[in-house]
């Protein structure tokens, strides 16, 4: 029975059970493995991990070089090193020529939140969803992160998944239908619809049912796969809703809320409104909700943004938005 | 069997994948000349002497592997494959091509053959060594053979690749730095200079043999030598020449990625046939 915990202790226990299913698992860390808990699988099986020290460019090609000699290679560290230090990395040798890697990186967004901005991934859905050929993944809570590291190592080639470091409580029963990209459908509404990701489809759904309480229903959906994006949920929030909000433990440039504008856009333009990291360098604090909380993006945020939404329906324009970036 | 062909033999397919270089780039397009020759004898020597590879099996389990890290030398390599039987030599004039197998750098997608997508400097070396311990897990004995280039060795990642390498006692990785002098855009001494070479690799680990890139003799007994070595990977340092076999390109840096005009060409093919002409009447 899965508990609430942190997805990326998930993460860890998941990798075990893979590896005594499968010989052809390998792990590799770039020597973070207690943060990412891939730890959990160097315990079961120190044969086949690999601590590649602190050179994240070199083990993401190591990892492609196992790859493609038909091993299934998970390599972890955290989401800024791994989408940012050893990006081309990614590009040209694991996802140009497809190979089986699934890049799996921890201290999403703002959750490592005492380290502050150098190890806080805002920009990696961005410039991972940007790469040809790879997949991208964000589960939100333990069901959800179990059901997609079994998933990725069933499906074959290239995928990035970026995990949470700090507690997530259990939004999904055991038998919820996860498919790659796939939303979830978390709560029904018809007034409006909440798309969220990783830490943040928690959030959206504390956010809902404050709305329900002043008669908002919002549809909550839970978006774990952000490449590829699935459209179909989305055209149909858009056609039966009156607008959607994204939220993200992202920047709001380039990560959810940009692919679901993207999709509307093509075919039917819809009010959006972006939670998220307002294109600013967020900053350390002791706790992670409240540094969500300061730069406007918790529960309270989602539900401003949702009001804000519908006001602006009922008036039949378009405010602005909200795009000052707090001070510190 | 072709990988016990003799001495002369060898000398005669490096020619002929020099030709296929020259036919490659042709008159008035850019290509790498410089360092696809310049690396011509060392490919020559893996494809048809030292490697275990099967053309009817591109993918065979515990196959011997050869990784161009220093990707921009692609024709070396689509000749070689092309010679060996991996596709028809006719899909070398279709290099760059729209639609066609062989890229501008290698891709293991479109070419038999290929292993790696090089081309981005400085990655190769870290995916041999992901080979070499896939090898070691499947209890295989196929080696994995890289060329490096000395302007490659600019980027940092083949650092940390020789650290990882030496501390797994990767022994099966065997690189081979192709020292012609030259880079890009000018020497090597004036850009980032790497010397001193062969203690830089020994101090990180690795067992260094160093030899004329260019002398078969030399470079097959590195081969065993680098083979028969146990506990820790080996490094080849070959001293090369830029751009080797052609007159007007060796030592030129002109040539890393140059244009020749008709009367190079001609020139270029004419040195080859003589070079070729003079190797038929040995053994």
């Amino acid at each position: 029975m899965t508990e609430a915990q942190p997805n990326r202790v998930t993460y860890g226990s998941t990798l075990v059970e893979l590896g005594h299913r499968n010989p052809r698992i390998v792990v590799l860390d770039a020597d973070v493995p207690k943060s990412t808990n891939t730890c959990q699988f160097q315990q079961a099986f120190p044969d086949r991990f690999f601590n590649c020290g602190v050179a994240e460019q070199n083990m993401i090609c190591v990892a492609a070089g196992l790859a493609a000699s038909g091993k299934i290679a998970f390599a972890s560290t955290f989401a800024v090193f791994a989408s940012m230090r050893a990006c081309e990395q990614i590009r040209t040798s694991v996802a140009y020529p497809r190979l089986n890697v699934k890049i799996v990186a921890t201290n999403a967004g703002l959750d490592n939140a005492g380290d502050g901005v150098t190890h806080q991934g805002i920009e990696d859905l961005a410039i991972m969803r940007s790469i040809p050929n790879l997949t991208v993944l964000s589960p939100s809570d333990p069901v959800t992160t179990r059901k997609a590291v079994l998933a990725v190592a069933q499906q074959d080639g290239p995928i990035y998944m970026r995990l949470g470091r700090n507690l997530s409580p259990l939004l999904h029963n055991e038998n919820v239908d996860f498919q790659i990209g796939r939303m979830i459908r978390l709560r029904e509404g018809t007034d409006l619809t909440i798309i969220a990701t990783g830490n943040m489809a928690h959030a959206a759904v504390t956010a809902a049912k404050a709305l329900s309480e002043q008669g908002i229903q919002a549809r909550v959906l839970d978006c774990h796969t952000i490449k590829p994006i699935d459209r179909e949920a989305i055209l149909a929030a858009a056609n039966e809703t009156m607008g959607i909000v994204t939220a993200e433990d992202h920047s709001i440039i380039g990560g959810l809320g940009s692919a679901v504008c993207e999709a509307l856009s093509e075919c039917c333009p819809a009010l959006v409104r972006r939670v998220g990291l307002k294109d600013c360098f967020a900053s350390s604090g002791r706790d992670y909700r409240k540094l969500l909380a300061y730069f406007q993006m918790d529960a309270t945020a989602i539900q401003a943004e949702a009001e804000a939404l519908m006001q602006s329906r009922r008036a039949v324009k378009v405010p602005s938005m909200l795009t000052e970036c707090p001070a510190i | 069997m072709r990988t016990t062909e003799s001495l002369p033999e060898l000398q005669r397919k490096a020619c002929r994948l020099r030709q296929h270089i020259i036919r490659m780039v042709g008159v008035g397009k850019a290509g790498h000349i410089g360092g696809s020759c310049s690396c011509a004898d060392l490919v020559a020597a893996l494809y048809f002497r030292v490697m275990q590879v099967d053309p009817a099996q591109p993918d065979k389990p515990g196959r011997d592997r050869f990784i161009l890290s220093k990707g921009h030398a692609a024709l070396a390599l689509y000749a070689a494959l092309a010679e060996r039987g991996f596709f028809p030599v006719a899909e070398l004039d279709r290099l760059k091509q729209l639609g066609a197998m062989l890229q501008g750098h290698p891709d293991r997608l479109r070419t038999p053959g290929v292993e790696a997508n090089t081309g981005s400097l400085g990655q190769g070396l870290s995916i041999a060594n992901g080979m070499a311990l896939a090898a070691r897990l499947d209890g295989s004995d196929g080696r994995m053979y890289v060329i490096l280039g000395d302007g490659e060795i600019n980027e940092g990642q083949v650092w940390e690749a020789a650290m990882f390498a030496a501390f797994h006692r990767l022994d099966h990785v065997i690189a081979i730095l192709d020292r012609n002098g030259l880079q890009a855009m000018g020497p090597t001494k004036t850009r980032l200079d790497t010397e001193p070479l062969s203690e830089k690799w020994r101090a990180f680990g690795w067992f260094v043999i160093e030899i004329n890139g260019h002398d078969f003799g030399q470079i097959l007994n590195a081969f065993n030598q680098a083979k028969a070595h146990r506990g820790s990977p080996t490094l080849i340092l070959a001293h090369t020449v830029k751009g080797k076999g052609i007159s007007f390109a060796e030592n030129n840096g002109a040539f890393h990625n140059g244009i020749m005009n008709q009367e190079q060409f001609n020139l270029a093919n004419r040195e080859l046939e003589a070079a070729l002409d003079g190797l038929q009447d040995q053994p």
